[in-house]
């Protein structure tokens, strides 16, 4: 562990336990684990931004929920800033809560219909009971509305989210994450639902706040590209599992694993010219529920060997801070 | 699968000429679709690209004649071969819908309905469109289309719950080329998919266009699906058809700066990480549109006429068929 580490998890692990049939539980005592993160180490340090890239069904958003404890790992260690997430107890949550904020991936559903932005921004204020006043708390949201760029915050305060645009939605989720001054964001998927054309405003703001505000930040997302643009540190995961990661430029300029190069090749690129369609991964990520034997990856494998059936890779580093789980690097 | 499809590239197969599409709201006509043109040619794949709000759903919509009750065709012609769109009564369109032009809404998630099998949904669209087909027959046909699509005929019996997004996706393309169109309309394929699956759907449409001599339009935001699959694409902001060309000319040199916007909201993994530029503001209030040029309010190279004239659509740039809608390059 690196000694300016936030987030550091260890062994994290996290089993769904699939709810069974009457029939089915009369006659069958095995239980049906969805494996949704099995065995991942990571740390997230102050003041970065830290990707996690992957398909659906990789993990990547248990594990967003994980590090914000809204859920229970099952096994593995967590600690926010060397304290044990594990150990501590509901009643103690509530201030850590202050520190660790997130922003959702689609702002037509993570903002109630019936609240007006005012009401949405001086919710965590209130919940978090900072005892300010009146004026301070208006303020407060007025500032942070113009750190967002909802300007003038005066003809933005009284509308639903109805009356906003999706861009503007999703800029008063992130206003929502940075009002109470919090140490760690996890933002999953912000701009998957968003235009194109909004997208960067939207990444570029969440970058300029991060620089501003002094937080680090976790960000998930399937597009490597867009890891690329807002990391220094990323890790691509698989089935559950981390199967590379290292600083941001060495995953895309020098990928080691093969479903990292299958990620790479799949970016949307506007150039009719680079067709990306070519050598396009086969199939879909396999079950979680019982992952393919050996390296979870070689079903879908282009350069699969006869070990990695039967063996699971470990994760071992490269060089500096680089890593990787395949049996091909060793 | 067999097909009449004629293959010659230049029969046009769609030809939208001036077509004008408003809503009736209480406050006012909103004009989604005013004043556009573009041709499909056989086999030719056309993207209609632009953000929400311009108008580019409400153009499919229109040339399905499914819009709802408050949207009217004001003016211009969409010519299916010799057969104008716009004046046909419902019952002569019910003879076009799925069988000339099918459609492939957005949202792989919702399209399909939850309380039906995949394969008899495919039925049931074989059998209502073509009356002299038995039901046995559709079944074998669903299936046909099925494994068309990469999924193994047996899967028909499954409810769409039971499908992954990818597959919930192919089975809507299954399901619109059923009845054999010539002209497939897909509103956001893709969106909302990974970028694998993505991928993998974006090549099973560009298979098929080539096997089956498809016509395409392609309706989406993102300017990187158009390059894939598309000939031609057609730039649209505020109702109007900005920038208009092949896919080529315009992606390498694009003219209007609204397409450079758009081009440049995309991180390369090419080039070196810089900050991604975006296009400032959002999308006009269409009840009243902006004066002039309607970009002008979040055009980085406005000048005192585009607030005053609407510019005209001038051939300009490299490309052999690309026009463009801008003061800059003489569209006064």
């Amino acid at each position: 562990m690196t000694e300016n580490a936030v987030i550091e998890a260890v062994h994290l692990t996290k089993h769904f336990q699939l709810s069974k049939g009457f029939t089915e539980s009369l006659f069958s005592r095995r239980k049906s684990l969805v494996r949704a993160v099995d065995d991942i180490s990571f740390e997230i340090r102050e003041k970065e931004v830290f990707g996690l890239a992957g398909e659906s069904g990789s993990g990547k958003t248990t594990t967003g929920r994980l590090v914000l404890r809204l859920e229970e790992p099952t096994r593995g260690k967590l600690t926010f800033k060397g304290r044990d997430l594990a150990k501590i107890k509901a009643k103690e949550l509530k201030p850590l809560r202050r520190k660790m904020q997130i922003v959702f991936q689609d702002p037509y559903e993570s903002l109630n219909p019936r609240m007006t932005v005012d009401d949405i921004l001086a919710e965590p204020l209130t919940v978090q009971r900072l005892d300010h006043s009146k004026a301070e708390m208006n303020e407060k949201i007025r500032k942070m509305l113009e750190a967002v760029e909802i300007t003038p915050p005066d003809e933005f305060l009284l509308r639903y989210p109805h009356e906003l645009s999706g861009g503007q939605r999703q800029r008063v989720a992130v206003a929502r994450a940075f009002i109470l001054d919090p140490e760690f964001i996890v933002a999953d998927e912000p701009v998957s639902m968003l235009d194109v054309s909004i997208r960067a405003e939207i990444l570029n703001l969440m970058l300029d706040l991060v620089e501003k505000f002094n937080v680090s930040f976790l960000y998930i997302t399937h597009d490597i590209a867009l890891a690329r643009h807002m990391c220094d540190r990323m890790a691509v995961m698989y089935l559950g599992k981390i199967v590379e990661m290292g600083p941001t430029e060495k995953i895309v300029y020098e990928p080691l694993h093969p479903y990292t190069n299958a990620l790479i090749d799949a970016v949307p690129t506007p150039d009719p010219t680079a067709k990306r369609t070519k050598g396009v991964l086969q199939g879909e990520i396999p079950s979680p529920i019982n992952p393919p034997s050996g390296c979870r990856f070689h079903t879908r494998c282009p350069v699969v060997m006869d070990i990695c059936h039967k063996e699971e890779p470990a994760i071992v580093e490269i060089e500096g801070e680089h890593f990787v789980a395949c049996h091909r690097h060793k | 699968m067999s097909t009449n499809r004629s293959n010659d590239s230049n029969l046009t197969v769609l030809d939208v000429r001036d077509l004008k599409t408003y809503y009736t709201t209480a406050r006012g006509p909103v004009k989604a679709v005013d004043g556009i043109s573009f041709q499909v040619k056989s086999g030719e794949a056309i993207g209609l690209a632009g953000e929400s709000g311009c108008g580019k759903t409400t153009t499919a919509l229109t040339i399905m004649r499914i819009l709802p009750n408050n949207g009217e065709i004001v003016s211009g012609e969409m010519l299916l071969g010799n057969k104008d769109l716009t004046k046909l009564k419902e019952k002569q369109m019910r003879q076009i819908r799925w069988k000339k032009i099918s459609i492939v809404f957005q949202g792989a998630m919702n399209a399909l309905n939850p309380l039906f099998k995949v394969g008899d949904q495919i039925v049931e669209a074989i059998v209502t469109n073509e009356r002299n087909v038995s039901k046995k027959s559709a079944y074998e046909r669903a299936g046909k289309m099925l494994e068309l699509v990469g999924i193994q005929p047996s899967r028909g019996r499954n409810y769409p719950h039971e499908f992954s997004g990818g597959m919930r996706q192919r089975a809507l393309i299954a399901m619109a080329l059923a009845c054999n169109p010539d002209l497939l309309i897909a509103d956001e394929p893709g969106t909302a998919l990974d970028v694998i699956v993505q991928a993998q759907v974006l090549k099973l449409m560009s298979e098929l266009k080539s096997k089956l001599n498809l016509s395409m339009v392609l309706i989406t935001h993102d300017l990187s699906i158009i390059a894939e699959l598309c000939e031609k694409t057609a730039i649209m902001y505020a109702g109007k058809i900005v920038e208009q060309g092949d896919v080529i000319s315009i992606f390498k040199e694009p003219m209007h700066p609204y397409t450079q916007g758009l081009s440049r909201a995309f991180p390369s993994l090419k080039e070196a990480r810089r900050r991604m530029m975006s296009i400032h503001g959002s999308p006009p209030d269409l009840l009243e549109p902006p004066s002039g040029c309607r970009f002008h309010p979040r055009c980085s190279k406005v000048m005192p006429i585009c607030k005053q004239k609407e510019p005209k659509t001038t051939k300009a740039g490299k490309g052999r068929n690309q026009y463009v809608a801008c003061h800059l390059y003489g569209g006064s």
